[in-house]
């Protein structure tokens, strides 16, 4: 999925990147529904547990690395999974501009 | 559409788009999760009043009047309603929707509910402080359409001179202030050979979204079809170029495209299925199940003056007319594919066929399929006719013609 293509200002997510949200997305909780959302221009995204708390600690000052160990204390998870789980559900929200760093 | 909103495991995307006939789509179990018990995407009409004339409109005819029009108080309740029932984006549209001195109060109104809003726009009246202050009131988002890259030709199409600049003026102004944009760009014959120039302009302005609307079929648009129906090739070329930019601008640019039906083999699942997920509000607070509804004669559409906008949504005779599968006819009712377009527009099937209940003619399936493809070719191979621009005077000139049906095939 990550380095096929070269398009100048594609985010490439790694372990140094510090991810945060653009402002014009909204993480909300949607109480009728509970369940979370991400309103984008014109989209809902439908993040699950594990997206929310990736995208609640996206701050745009820890790193990926930083993020991947915090959730795996608070799980009880092995790192490397969630790195990569991590990884790629960021390189994925990055693809549709819905991440940057 | 498909490949861009597939699920990356956990995080899906159901995409509301205010485009007539897309509706709401995504991954079948989200979608149905997600409107199990209400719509999420609200398209209010706030004004048929426009400075643009532009003949592939998808208004109706019959534009509103003035005085017919929802006032800042009804609108303001419209837009709470939607939000306690659980709608999670507004599309704040017309028309124009800036003609409205009161957009502020209604945009207010919108951001205290919770939704998500967006506004459609031809921002050729737009001035920056108002931009300033509807950003400052909650605004999400701002959609600007662009007739064609090329200002004389835009001009021309939009009948307005002068409209190019100041839309890239509002472009440049919602970039500055970190709203999001999205280029808008309505495709036909007329502009069609200018999709790649589109996408570098929506680069160039740092938009986060291209719509590269090919122009659907009703309304004004279907009253100008000889004048805006591109050829056969022209679509596939015009789609393959979209398609490279998309892989070639990942992460840059997201680009989303309406495609023509009229060369399909498949019928396009409208609005993500008929009340479904989406409700439209017109000017004079008619609420309907997509865009083009009252072009189907048979259906009495409520009025939120008289009802509140949940018992219309689940109880009003127009949004369950359509809902699901039992009122299909065949091929629809056996096929295996009825759940995943709903037999594709009735608007389309009416005006085409004169019964709604037909299988839209965009569908292979359909006797009167043949037909349809071969009035596509031929009106496209023909010089493009004149525009009959959209204005009062037109309406009233277009009303007093009728349209002809298609035969089926024997």
């Amino acid at each position: 999925m990550t380095g096929t293509t070269t398009s100048p200002g594609r985010l490439i997510v790694d372990r140094e990147t510090r991810p945060k949200l653009p402002p014009y997305l909204k993480l909300r909780h949607d109480a009728g529904r509970g369940r979370w959302v991400l309103l984008a221009p014109e989209r809902v995204l439908t993040p699950d547990q594990t997206a929310v708390a990736v995208l609640q600690l996206c701050d745009g000052t820890r790193t990926v690395e930083e993020i991947a160990a915090k959730l795996a204390e608070e799980y009880s998870a092995p790192v490397d999974v969630i790195t990569a789980d991590v990884l790629d559900l960021l390189q994925g929200l990055a693809d549709k501009g819905y991440v940057k760093a | 559409m498909t490949e861009e909103l597939k699920s990356n495991g956990h995080c899906e995307t159901v995409s509301v788009d205010d485009e007539p006939t897309a509706g709401v789509v995504g991954s079948k179990d989200m979608t149905a999760e997600l409107c199990a018990l209400a719509p999420i995407g609200m398209l209010a009409e706030l004004t048929h009043r426009c400075p643009l004339q532009c003949g592939y409109c998808s208004n109706p005819i019959e534009l509103e009047r003035v005085n017919n029009e929802l006032t800042t108080e009804e609108w303001c309740s419209v837009m709470r309603q939607a939000g306690e029932m659980g709608i999670l984006q507004v599309h704040l549209s017309g028309g124009e929707p800036t003609a409205r001195k009161d957009l502020e109060d209604i945009v207010s109104a919108a951001s205290e509910a919770g939704l998500y809003s967006n506004l459609i726009t031809a921002a050729v009246t737009l001035k920056r402080d108002r931009l300033e202050d509807l950003a400052k009131r909650g605004l999400d988002h701002v959609q600007i359409s662009f007739q064609d890259v090329d200002a004389a030709n835009a001009e021309r199409i939009g009948a307005y001179p002068g409209a190019t600049q100041k839309k890239l003026d509002v472009a440049r102004w919602v970039v500055e202030m970190g709203l999001p944009l999205t280029v808008n760009a309505p495709i036909h014959r007329q502009n069609i050979h200018n999709v790649g120039r589109y996408i570098d302009l929506a680069l160039e302005l740092g938009a986060q979204r291209l719509e590269i609307a090919h122009v659907q079929y009703y309304g004004w648009a279907f009253l100008n079809r000889a004048a805006l129906i591109p050829t056969y090739e022209q679509t596939i070329q015009s789609i393959d170029l979209v398609e490279n930019a998309r892989e070639r601008l990942k992460g840059v640019l997201t680009i989303d495209m309406v495609v023509p039906d009229y060369y399909a083999k498949r019928p396009k699942p409208c609005m993500g299925g008929w009340g479904k997920g989406f409700m439209n509000i017109t000017p004079a607070g008619k609420v309907l199940p997509c865009h083009a509804a009252e072009s189907i004669p048979e259906l009495h559409f409520d009025n939120v003056r008289d009802r509140k906008l949940l018992d219309i949504w689940m109880n009003s005779d127009a949004f369950n007319a359509f809902r699901g599968t039992d009122w299909m006819k065949e091929p629809c009712r056996s096929c295996a594919f009825k759940e995943i377009d709903f037999g594709g527009c009735r608007c389309q099937a009416m005006a085409m066929t004169a019964d709604p209940r037909n299988t839209d003619p965009a569908c292979a399936l359909s006797p009167y399929h043949g037909e349809m493809v071969a009035l596509a070719k031929t009106e496209a191979a023909k010089p493009a006719t004149e525009f009959v621009y959209r204005n009062p005077r037109n309406a009233a000139e277009a009303l007093k013609t009728q349209d002809e049906t298609l035969v089926p095939a024997e």
